[in-house]
């Protein structure tokens, strides 16, 4: 295994030979001949149609891209950290190459608003930009006001569902919890970032706690009905955690009391040691709240060729925020598909070309259930032209077998190697 | 199931609305779905195969065997049976391309 710095150094090699690095200076001009794209998150998507962008437009076409984080922190993979695998340096990547290898203007800031008239972005601090296309990317927000008492009270009730600070205080509430404690953990409906998540991080810390304080127990208390994904192969590594987790499944989350840890959920009251509730979610802020149309008030409705937000043409929306197309989930994985589609659309909508009529997108995520063995989920998604939107093929795709220790290995490549795709 | 009958499965469900357009860059879009694992052009870090300057005939065998089973794998069974025969001829000759 390598660790990241020889990760990032072989990174750095690998494209150092199609590398646009005579075409930073570039990037400082707000437009180029090619135009000028703003991206809006530098996260799985935002990063990959930045890098893409101009790894396609050969350098003609200027990209920023606008994030409040000084480093990419992986959610995939943040679960390992939790469950005390992995650390918090082996998920956190530098922008650096963006900027010097691709020619990308990284700016840390938070974009406030969108005037899809004047084609500009307002920042809290680098003014307005204006834009010839803008990528938005933003991810999840979570709706907190959903559950009684828990606006206000992350640090006491963390959700850890976006990866950073709030993974640290999550693996260190489990570090501080006694043996014989109750780990909580609250899953809202779907859907949700990431379907296969809670159930692993509930192994993940099962798998902790039966090494470390084995008198403690992982309740998983699931707004749905049923494992929402991988569902037998979940099953089956519950089995093997019999007396550590204990699966509830049509359990709503109602209330929490931050003080004393105790959640009311529809038929039950639970007070845990640890209590993490990953709240109900929608699109990111900045795509709710800038009059792009919605689906249910929380997904971004898309054309499926352009991923423009409907109606509103110079608008593109990927990842987490969309209102996904048939069985397409919402993933680390995905995000960088669509932001191969779009990126490749841009480009010809900036040189007065259709785009690209036949996309293919894809997915692949690897859960872990142990610090060895994973499995995965699979599926392939090609455009419908009759309906006008992505669909899975039938008979493609599909699940492991069993949780195995190949996959495991395969696993730690794919964040590697995806890692490398978006900011390598 | 062989190949030959999945592939006839999908032209007849999945993809009866697949439009074949004369895109110039339609082989590098598709062979970009596969680099989230196999690396940007092909060219893995390591733990998955780097596809890059592989002969387009031992690509495509190696696909054909996925699908029908002959070569056991985890996952590339199930993701090979999502392209069509005209894509996968897209994407081997544009990964055998790249130096």
């Amino acid at each position: 295994m390598q660790n990241r710095r020889e990760f990032l150094k072989s990174a750095g090699a690998v494209v150092a030979g199609s590398s646009l690095l005579g075409l930073a200076g570039c990037a400082g001009m707000d437009r180029g001949a090619g135009g000028h794209v703003v991206v809006v998150g530098g996260g799985y998507g935002g990063a990959t149609v930045a890098k893409y962008l101009r790894m396609w437009s050969e350098g003609r076409i200027n990209v920023t891209l606008i994030e409040r984080s000084t480093e990419f922190v992986s959610c995939p993979m943040s679960n390992l950290v939790i469950g005390g695998l992995k650390n918090m340096t082996d998920i956190t990547i530098s922008y650096d190459n963006l900027r010097s290898r691709w020619g990308v203007k990284v700016i840390t800031d938070e974009v406030l608003a969108l005037d899809t008239a004047k084609r500009t972005v307002s920042t809290a601090h680098n003014g307005t930009i204006a834009y010839d296309r803008v990528v938005l990317s933003p991810g999840i927000d979570f709706m907190f006001d959903r559950v009684g008492g828990l606006a206000g009270n992350e640090e006491l009730i963390p959700h850890a569902w976006k990866a950073g600070p709030q993974t640290v205080v999550l693996r260190q509430q489990l570090q501080d919890m006694k043996d014989g404690g109750i780990f909580a953990l609250h899953i809202p409906k779907s859907p949700y970032r990431c379907p296969p998540g809670p159930y692993e991080r509930a192994c993940m810390v099962a798998n902790y706690l039966r090494r470390e304080k084995p008198k403690s127990k992982v309740l998983v208390l699931d707004a749905n009905g049923e494992i929402q994904s991988k569902k037998a192969l979940f099953t089956k590594a519950f089995e093997g955690y019999k007396g550590l987790i204990e699966y509830m499944p049509n359990n709503e989350l109602r209330s929490v009391n931050a003080k004393t840890r105790t959640a009311e959920l529809d038929f039950e009251k639970v007070k845990a040691d640890v209590l993490n509730v990953i709240p109900p979610m929608r699109a990111g802020n900045i795509a709710t709240q800038s009059g792009l149309p919605l689906i249910n008030d929380r997904w971004v409705d898309v054309e499926w060729l352009t991923y423009e937000a409907r109606g509103i043409p110079g608008v593109h929306v990927i990842g987490d925020s969309l209102f996904p197309a048939p069985t397409m989930p919402k993933s680390g994985h995905m995000a960088n598909q669509q932001a191969k589609v779009v990126a490749a659309a841009i480009i010809n909508l900036l040189a007065g070309e259709a785009p690209n009529p036949s996309p293919v997108v894809m997915n692949t995520c690897y859960s872990f259930v142990d610090a060895k063995n994973a499995m995965h989920v699979a599926s392939v998604h090609q455009y419908d032209t009759v309906k006008k939107q992505p669909m899975p093929v039938p008979g493609a795709g599909g699940v492991s077998v069993a949780a195995n220790e190949i996959e495991g290995k395969f696993a730690h490549a794919w964040a590697q190697n995806i890692w490398a795709d978006m900011l390598a | 199931m062989n190949a030959k009958l999945v592939l006839t499965t999908l032209c007849l469900t999945g993809l009866a609305g697949l439009s074949h357009a004369n895109d110039p860059n339609l082989a590098r879009n598709l062979a970009a779905t596969c680099a989230n694992c196999h690396g940007t052009s092909g060219k893995s870090l390591g733990g998955m195969e780097s596809l890059a300057g592989e002969p387009k005939e031992k690509l495509l065998q190696k696909l054909a065997d996925f699908r029908s089973g002959a070569k056991p794998a985890s996952i590339m069974h199930q993701i090979s049976k999502g392209y069509t025969d005209e894509q996968l001829d897209l994407i081997t000759a544009y990964y055998a391309a790249m130096k």
